[in-house]
């Protein structure tokens, strides 16, 4: 390590031993040890509120967002360093959000400098909440042939439609949303990506309950809201190459993050307590086989994951790799709630009560049918594999 | 290690592909099984490939080989996978050398590393006896008597067993069939007395002979390695042998993988590409995927065996498993999808899938390596 980040790196660990309270150096255990920050935002002890106010002045929620807005201005290396630390002690992120993940690089590369300066500070600060604003009833895998109007009054924009599967929607501040300003033009040349305050008059949630019981998906309804000009972020008609940037960054999300799960108890450890060995077997043979299976695919990821991450810094690989791993990771994740259901047997079927942990175990097997549908679901992932990296013709 | 390739390592494949493509193409394979060629690869081949260093690719440098590693030895294979070359490297240069690098005293090393580095000796390793792989079960019986050992019982599917100058043999000495315990390698002439070898014509027109041992007398002096404990250093060379084995599927895999794409983009049906059916995209693309999957598993096991892996047993067994099943697929994919001419004896997809089966099965199939991974992992 260079001297410089040698010593950074001394400096972060102080820090942290310092200002990293114990319980926030423990895994997230249910949504509510999540902070996303925003206006209806609480605390839910004080250790979380510290941690994520020293966090959050020192700019270390976004640590690699400049300065100008709120970051911590670290170089890439440094970054490095800091998430190793925090690794090192278990440190839970300070601070979720949809304005990190996915607004905040969207605007740092199509925003102007008044929507950097106006949004960007907010969110490091966990100040706004925001939710994104894609699909609609009648546009999920053809997302372009959404139909949101934003009609040009002049000075603003009027907005008239509605958005289905927004996260959080009815929790957040403000939205960044696709909506369509040329009905006329070829359905992709007529979208444009505004953003504007959900507390606007003419916006309404509706929460949307799954097979699974509470999701924080919602549906959201838009009569006459009025959109600033101010709030179109970069040029009119051209929204669709913003939306394009962020579904590949979400997909590659979505696919890592079932299978890191995963890693956290072994499937195999689990079956041997809930179905036994006999001379060192499984009891069930055909389950074993199984087993034997999912652990050859899913290290076989594991490793795909990782030499696709080597790859990448070393510019060697294959385009379209997201594609491939959110297929992939997600169906995976499938196949392990699917095994997790028989290893458990009947005391997976129970749905309430102590006894069942309120049915987590069927619950998550159902909340898992939705990973190969959401972010671009597996049959569209094909299409892309099939058409951008095999050359396959329409 | 991270999981992508050095430059010296790209560029051992990128000259493996230019030597293969110009003295060992596809055709090599049609013109020796269809002259019925008795020693079943080009000779002459086999000395081209010494004179790349092939033969002593993983021979230590001391005993006159390159020492490249298995990283490069399975790159090579690889490639031999893409035009299914015939030759002895597997057999000699990996499986042989890896035992006796591993087990041999200082004469042994001397006496056979050197020469089968420099192309002069064939060397067979000889393992299985019966039609499923089982290495606790080898039951061929070699007992004391006058200070040397007399060796009865067979082996079966010994990779260039009728070509070998010399047989590596594990044999029972002690201990009871199934049993890991009890076994010892023996360094053998093919020449021997009662040492009866007889070639067996496979699918896949590579080598492989029967051996029966018949009251076999040999010295004291070629016991290889520690007597009556075998077994591990034996499942250590099965283990290379496995994720070499996968290398060359993989190889396999990805070149009817390759030449089925193409085919789909270029045969029109009903007007259209038929590359342009949904279907055959889907399946297309899953398959993609699990080659994906497959570069990954076998550079992991190759770099095991370099790094001496204590996962090395798993990582074999997953390599194994892992591209033996999704080679199947592959070929068996390419001649679905290549419709009437796939089943041709012209084209050449058949002595793919051929090869394929063969190799999926050698030194245990997709089944027994699923088996022996949830044993590894305590299921």
């Amino acid at each position: 390590m260079v001297a410089g980040l040698e010593d950074f790196g001394h400096e972060v660990r102080q820090w942290l031993a310092e200002n990293c309270p114990q319980s926030m150096r423990k895994p997230i255990e249910d949504d509510s040890d999540i902070y996303w920050g925003g206006r209806q935002a609480s605390f839910k002890s004080d250790d979380q509120r510290d941690w994520f106010e020293r966090m959050a002045a020192r700019g270390w929620t976004v640590p690699a967002w400049s300065k100008e807005y709120g970051g911590g201005g670290l170089g890439k290396e440094e970054a490095k360093v800091l998430q190793q630390e925090m690794r090192r002690i278990k440190a839970r992120t300070p601070l979720q959000s949809f304005g990190i993940w996915m607004l905040g690089p969207a605007l740092l590369r199509y925003g102007n400098e008044a929507q950097k300066k106006e949004h960007l500070t907010k969110i490091a600060r966990g100040e706004i909440r925001w939710c994104q604003g894609y699909s609609e009833p009648n546009a999920g895998s053809d997302l372009a042939s959404l139909q949101t109007r934003a009609e040009d009054k002049g000075d603003h924009f009027l907005v008239n439609g509605s958005k289905i599967w927004t996260s959080y929607a009815d929790k957040s501040d403000w939205i960044f949303c696709l909506v369509r300003t040329d009905p006329k033009a070829p359905k992709h040349n007529g979208i444009s990506f505004v953003l504007f305050d959900l507390a606007s008059a003419g916006v309404s949630t509706k929460p949307i309950k799954l097979i699974s019981g509470y999701s924080p998906f919602c549906e959201i309804f838009f009569e006459n809201v009025q959109v600033p000009k101010e709030n179109l972020v970069g040029e009119i008609n051209l929204g669709w190459g913003i939306a394009k940037f962020l579904l590949t960054h979400e997909r590659e999300m979505i696919g890592g993050l079932g299978i890191a799960q995963a890693g956290s108890k072994k499937l195999s450890a689990i079956a041997i307590e809930e179905i036994g060995l006999e001379h060192g077997r499984l009891r069930h043979s055909n389950l074993r086989t199984q087993l034997a299976w999912q652990d050859i695919d899913a290290w076989s990821f594991l490793l795909t994951m990782e030499r696709a991450k080597d790859e990448s810094e070393s510019r060697q690989g294959i385009g379209a790799v997201s594609s491939l791993l959110k297929y992939y990771g997600t169906e995976l994740e499938k196949r392990r709630h699917e095994l997790l259901m028989s290893i458990m047997g009947m005391e997976a079927l129970g749905w309430e009560g102590e006894e069942f942990d309120d049915g987590e175990i069927a619950r998550s097997w159902l909340r898992s049918k939705g990973r190969s549908i959401e972010g671009g679901t597996s049959e569209i992932q094909l299409n892309i594999i099939a058409k951008r990296i095999l050359g396959l013709p329409s | 290690m991270a999981l992508i390739l050095t430059e010296e390592q790209q560029l051992i494949r990128e000259s493996a592909k230019g030597f293969l493509a110009d003295k060992a193409p596809i055709g090599e394979l049609r013109r020796l099984r269809d002259t019925k060629d008795e020693v079943g690869f080009s000779r002459e081949l086999w000395q081209d490939m010494t004179e790349m260093g092939w033969a002593g690719i993983v021979v230590p440098e001391e005993y006159g080989g390159l020492g490249y590693g298995y990283v490069g030895a399975g790159l090579i294979l690889e490639e031999m996978g893409r035009t299914l070359t015939a030759s002895p490297l597997f057999s000699t240069a990996i499986l042989s050398v890896t035992a006796l690098a591993r087990l041999g005293n200082e004469r042994q090393k001397n006496d056979l590393l050197p020469a089968i580095a420099s192309g002069r000796l064939i060397v067979a390793l000889a393992i299985d006896e019966s039609a499923h792989h089982n290495p606790a079960d080898i039951a061929l019986e070699a007992h004391r008597k006058n200070g040397g050992y007399v060796l009865n019982g067979n082996k079966s599917f010994v990779i260039d067993g009728h070509v070998a100058d010399k047989l590596i043999v594990p044999a029972r000495t002690s201990g009871r069939r199934g049993q890991p315990s009890g076994l010892t390698f023996f360094v053998i002439d093919a020449g021997t007395t009662n040492v009866a070898i007889r070639r067996s014509i496979m699918v896949d027109s590579r080598n492989a002979a029967r051996v029966e041992f018949a009251n076999v007398a040999i010295g004291a002096e070629q016991v290889l390695g520690p007597p009556d404990q075998a077994f591990d250093d034996l499942e250590y060379v099965l283990d290379v042998g496995r994720i070499c084995l996968a290398a060359e599927m993989l190889g396999i895999a990805q070149e009817v993988f390759e030449q089925t794409v193409q085919y789909l983009r270029e045969r029109k049906q009903f007007g259209v590409p038929i590359g342009s059916f949904q279907a055959l995209q889907h399946r297309a693309a899953t398959l993609f995927c699990d080659i994906e999957l497959c570069k990954s598993v076998v550079l992991k096991a190759l770099q095991g065996i370099d790094e001496k892996s204590t996962l090395l047993p798993a990582l074999a067994s997953l390599a194994k498993a892992k591209t033996g099943e999704t080679t199947r697929v592959a070929v068996n994919e390419a001649i679905q999808m290549h419709g009437g001419m796939g089943m041709t004896d012209e084209f050449n997809m058949g002595f793919f899938i051929k090869r394929a089966e063969v190799a999926r099965q050698t030194f245990g199939d997709p089944n027994f390596h699923a088996d022996r991974l949830a044993r590894l992992n305590g299921y």
